[in-house]
């Protein structure tokens, strides 16, 4: 697109920058875009901010639908386990098995890689690189004025491995023996023994390659949005002015950090075992009728290792959403967030416990028992600062003058998503009552919840909110609302139901629910939520065509400021340039959220303070 | 065709989702931004309002609805002695979560409702509240201390191993794709060593014959246990995890290879007393299978039940196995029933360390079969009828020389003879048809005479006794298979006088 700048009168703000300003002689330095001048180097290999949020943002939708259609296909299985799928055999092929009677159904082996492909790739292509990926990116050197990421090329390269290892993994699901199937977790032995299921073959060669990749992007991306928010803050933007969401994702950038890493080691150390013969996970195995020489290893090892990343993960995921909601709740609220500083103490809170919290995935491991009773406390302490996260969003809204737009409207939804999940937490953190649930039905309704739809509704909150400053037009209105309402009806129609499946006993990750009798009571329980799931991903189909419509189509974007927002990324140009502001750097002088303050409906960052002014989040 | 088809409605949808979407741009354009935005909010706000009570009776009122399913409630109280602990626990949770998830939800889209934007109305800069921070961050915090103490006073008491002095039953279950071996300790109360190394076809969970402890081991194909007597199960793992997950006993531990756990507990209802607990309920009086509306009810047809927890592969969901829990006369019954899988399987192949000697089980049973046959050839009528094979009485290959296990049959003669005083016997050889005649002839001889000289040498008096030997002349079986042969090579016990 031809950047013709439309002659804009000068805004306020704009004269304030060119006052107070700080000119770093940068477009002296840089005459003009030439460096991503050609449609490879602007769209491809860009090393853009901007334009990497983007390129995040749509191979993380890429992603979500894929991993969204798995979930339509293996709920088709659970919902209807006595109909014919043999209609899907032309895109399946012989992952779809005939019976003698001419039903068809899914193979066992590809209900599990299926069902392992869509924990996978949500949590982390979608959730990981999608959410954090996309609006790390974008809003950390707009909203905390800087011409562009730390380093812009481990910027682009971290976008490269991200696809590489979605190129990886996308490889492998066409393998003739399937992709990997031992559910995302990947716990050895089953993950590290070809001989123990199909997709432990290749199919999990090529998913730990593709999550290595993950891990180098994961880093890479990590390392410069900690070294950006440290050091190219522009002046006045001291920490504690910094918007919630650029809280959020340091926070983020920094748990991913510590974490992933140690995912990294559980991967190779699983490679080791899997190809140089050694017995990190592996001990006393006999399968496949003779006795491997594995001795000594330790399956839990590894679900140490892998939950040191997982538990921080799952804020990895949320973390982002909250930053991306608070930020979107104020603006709309037209009044401050409540308790700012309440909000950064607890999510510092979150982030440190997250680290040692991870064996509460593992109560029912093995592990010593009494080793528990500390996950158990730290556990359940996380739940202190979440509640006052909770009480301060809806405080947000309390006498405020709402504003209902789409990106308003999942903000409010996030939080009741994220009450009703966090709540069944406190069940599942408790070790004595996770006896009971622990890898029931009760434990996919709770994650799906409270870091599934929440973080969705957090994303879809940004993206919203944040559309016109990505491409100077607003998606549209009715459809973003009908997209809400189709959502967060469908989403608690879905998942509320396997509470009570759940609560009767019945395991996650059963292809059928036939086999036993206590498991099965709940047919129409199970069709009621695969016709849910299908609605609510049709609505889901809603949101892309409004996007991508949107794009070309959408309502221009006629004033920098459409939401009267008061951070910096708003005092760009609209059509988004090189370096992000075409003169001087602008200055901080407030924080972010004078809402409704003295009088006025809000005031910009870089509006001086008043003689006497008090800067907010005191 | 019905890809063709898909696109074809997609699009529609696509071209029916931005009509939709002009319309209200249209609107925006007829009626200014602003005005537009109002009603907005307050057809938004509106909205939430309808939401939330919809959403509350929908929530709470299913959750009554299937109550009858759920753990803890009535239909499904827990059926081991712990588990009323954890559905207590859970059901204090979530009251107390219950009163949160309704006040915060209730909060949230009133609020939504209430404030929504008005024209000309400002909203109330209200950037921070410390007092109310604390209050909501102690509240929390009390709450939470109270279920951590709750559940970890719970949890310690329900994971604890069983003391030193405890009466205990104590079973191994093994998890393997895809099923479960359970294996009982038999009358001496130990569960036998075992080695992953040693399995094979005919010793599935590589027990260690040499450990004493497997001998009277057995397997079973359902879990009996006997109701209101502690039970440790110890729970390993043949290849990948798995879990041992018994929902009624809310009873969950990984199975481990390399690595035994275990879980404690005591089954408090009998199955015959869960099936009554389900009768009162309506949801368990439909038919057990629905293709047969005339058979057992869902309650008559219950069975406890042991399930994987844990994802071990392609048919992870299907490691059934029933449960039956049972009084305690009816279990000391069933196990007595329970053959030893060292003696039905092990004993005497080639893979029995013990080849070389017998134990007290077997000399009593041996005993007591010889007792049998000499009871019944005293009784016999004919002449022809008082005589019994030896089966125990062999000799090492072509030598008159008695394995040494040979004995034990021996004395059982011995303390025949000196129960019975009057009675005289002929003690007589045979052999198959291998070799030469002759040399089978001088062999039979000499194998009934070494038999003489032990009884003699024990203190049975030489003249109630004669020792014959009959060659190869009187087969009782063909000569032509191995198994005739080894029929026919013997030692016969026979009654002249009583």
């Amino acid at each position: 697109m031809a950047s013709v700048a439309t002659p804009l009168k000068k805004t306020e703000e704009d004269i304030l920058i060119e006052q107070l300003g700080y000119d770093d002689h940068f477009h002296e330095h840089h005459h003009g875009d030439a460096y991503q001048s050609n449609f490879i180097t602007k769209y491809i290999f860009s090393q853009d901010h901007k334009m990497i949020a983007k390129q995040f943002l749509i191979t993380g939708m890429i992603w979500a639908i894929i991993g969204g259609l798995m979930s339509i296909v293996f709920r088709l299985q659970l919902g209807f386990p006595e109909d014919s799928l043999a209609w899907l055999k032309p895109v399946l092929g012989r992952w779809i098995v005939i019976n003698d009677a001419g039903i068809g159904s899914l193979s066992q082996d590809f209900y599990y890689a299926l069902v392992t492909m869509h924990g996978t790739i949500l949590v982390f292509f979608v959730l990981t690189a999608g959410l954090s990926g996309t609006f790390s990116n974008l809003l950390i050197p707009l909203q905390l004025g800087a011409r562009d990421m730390a380093s812009p090329l481990l910027n682009m390269m971290s976008y490269w491995f991200f696809f590489l290892a979605g190129a990886v993994m996308f490889a492998s699901l066409f393998l003739s023996t399937g992709p990997f199937s031992g559910g995302w977790t990947a716990y050895p032995p089953l993950s590290a023994l070809p001989q123990a299921s199909m997709g432990s073959g290749a199919g999990m060669t090529l998913w730990t390659v593709s999550l290595v990749f993950f891990v180098v992007s994961v880093l890479l991306g990590g390392i410069n949005y900690i070294t950006t928010v440290l050091n190219l803050r522009t002046k006045g933007m001291t920490l504690w002015r910094m918007p919630l969401t650029i809280w959020a994702f340091f926070i983020t950038a920094i748990i991913g950090l510590l974490s992933f890493p140690v995912l990294a080691s559980a991967f190779f150390l699983l490679i080791f075992d899997r190809s140089l013969g050694t017995s990190f996970f592996l001990s006393e195995i006999f399968i496949g009728g003779q006795a491997l020489d594995h001795v000594g290893g330790s399956p839990i090892l590894y679900q140490h290792l892998f939950w040191f990343l997982g538990h921080p993960e799952v804020y990895i995921i949320i973390l982002p959403a909250m930053g991306l909601v608070s930020e979107v709740l104020s603006v709309h609220s037209r009044k401050p967030i409540f308790g700012y500083r309440a909000m950064v103490y607890s999510m510092l809170a979150i982030a440190f416990l997250s680290f040692i919290v991870w064996a509460h995935h593992m109560f029912m491991s093995g592990v010593n028992p009494f080793i528990s009773n500390f996950f158990v406390i730290f556990t359940l302490i996380i739940a202190v600062p979440s509640a006052v996260k909770v009480f301060n969003w809806i405080a947000t809204l309390y006498r405020g003058n709402v504003r209902f737009n789409s990106a308003s409207l999942f903000a409010i939804g996030f939080v009741s998503m994220f009450i009703s999940g966090g709540l069944t937490g406190i069940f599942l953190g408790n070790s004595a009552i996770d006896i009971v649930l622990h890898d029931t039905y009760f434990v996919v309704a709770h994650f799906h919840i409270v870091m599934g739809i929440a973080a969705f509704f957090g994303m879809f909150a940004g993206i919203y909110n944040w559309f016109p400053k990505m491409y100077g037009r607003f998606m549209n209105e009715s459809l973003g609302k009908l997209h809400f309402w189709g959502t967060l009806i469908g989403a608690y129609v879905i998942f509320w139901p396997m509470h009570y499946i759940g609560m009767a006993g019945v395991p996650r990750r059963y292809y059928r629910f036939d086999s036993f009798q206590a498991f099965s009571h709940f047919d129409e329980l199970n069709v009621l939520i695969t016709v849910a799931a299908i609605i609510t991903f049709a609505f889901q189909l809603l949101f892309v065509i409004n996007f991508f419509y949107s794009i070309w189509k959408g309502k221009k974007v006629t004033e920098r400021n459409p939401w009267k927002a008061t951070t910096l990324e708003w005092t760009t140009p609209i059509e988004g340039i090189h370096g992000n502001w075409p003169g001087k750097l602008p200055t901080v002088q407030r924080w972010a959220y004078d809402y409704g303050k003295d009088g006025k409906d809000f005031i910009p960052q870089v509006q001086p303070m008043e003689e006497g002014e008090k800067d907010g989040g005191h | 065709m019905t890809a063709l088809l898909i696109v074809l409605s997609i699009i529609l949808i696509a071209v029916v989702a931005i009509q939709i979407g002009r319309v209200a741009d249209l609107a925006t354009k007829i009626r200014g931004e602003e005005e537009m935005q109002e009603i907005n909010n307050r057809r938004q706000g509106s909205f939430m309002l309808v939401f939330l009570p919809f959403f509350l009776v929908l929530t709470i009122g299913s959750g009554i609805y299937f109550r009858n399913y759920m753990f803890g409630f009535g239909a499904m109280d827990a059926a081991s002695e712990h588990g009323p602990i954890l559905d207590r626990l859970f059901n204090i949770t979530l009251f107390f979560t219950g009163i949160v998830f309704i006040i915060t939800q209730i909060a949230l889209f009133y609020f939504a409702f209430k404030y929504r934007g008005r024209k000309g109305k400002k909203a109330d800069f209200i950037a921070h509240d410390n007092k109310l921070e604390i209050v909501w961050t102690l509240i929390p915090a009390v709450v939470m201390t109270f279920l951590v103490i709750g559940g970890l006073d719970a949890w310690n008491e329900v994971m604890a191993d069983v003391g030193p002095d405890e009466d205990y039953v104590e079973i191994e279950a093994t998890g393997y794709q895809f099923g479960w071996a359970v294996r009982y300790p038999g009358p001496d109360g130990k569960i036998g060593e075992k080695d992953f190394q040693l399995i094979s076809g005919n010793n599935p969970l590589g027990q260690n014959w040499e450990d004493e402890k497997n001998i009277d081991d057995f397997q079973a194909s359902e879990i009996y246990l006997p109701v209101n007597k502690k039970v440790r199960v110890r729970i390993t793992s043949k290849d990948v995890l798995h879990n041992f997950y018994l929902p009624h006993f809310r009873v969950k531990m990984d199975a481990v290879p390399g690595m035994p756990t275990y879980f404690v507990f005591t089954p408090t209802k009998t199955t015959e007393d869960f099936r009554k607990q389900l009768s009162q309920y309506p949801e368990y009086q439909i038919p057990a299978d629905p293709e047969d509306p005339k058979g057992p009810k869902l309650w008559e047809a219950f069975d406890y039940e042991l399930a994987c927890a844990e994802l071990c592969g392609r048919s992870h969901f299907a490691m059934r196995l029933p449960v039956k829990v049972v009084s305690e006369q009816e279990y000391e019954a069933w196990t007595a029933t329970q053959p030893s899988y060292y003696m039905s399987t092990i004993r005497n192949t080639d893979e029995d360390p013990y080849k070389d000697r017998l134990f007290e089980s077997e000399i009593s049973s041996r005993k007591a079969a010889f007792n049998d046959k000499l009871e019944t050839a005293l009784g016999a009528e004919s002449s022809a009828e008082k005589v019994f094979q030896l089966d125990y009485v062999t000799f090492e290959t072509g030598s008159a020389n008695l394995t040494p296990l040979s004995s034990y049959e021996l004395d059982n003669i011995v303390e025949a003879m000196g129960k019975y005083t009057d009675m005289r016997i002929e003690l007589a050889g045979h052999t198959d048809n291998t070799g030469e005649a002759d040399a089978n002839q001088v062999l039979s001889e000499s194998r009934a005479q070494t038999v003489f000289d032990y009884l003699v040498e024990n203190g049975v008096s030489a003249d109630r006794l004669r020792a014959r030997g009959y060659g190869q002349n009187q087969p009782v079986d063909t000569n032509d298979t191995e198994d005739g042969r080894e029929n026919n090579r013997r030692t016969e016990f026979r009654i002249l006088a009583q």
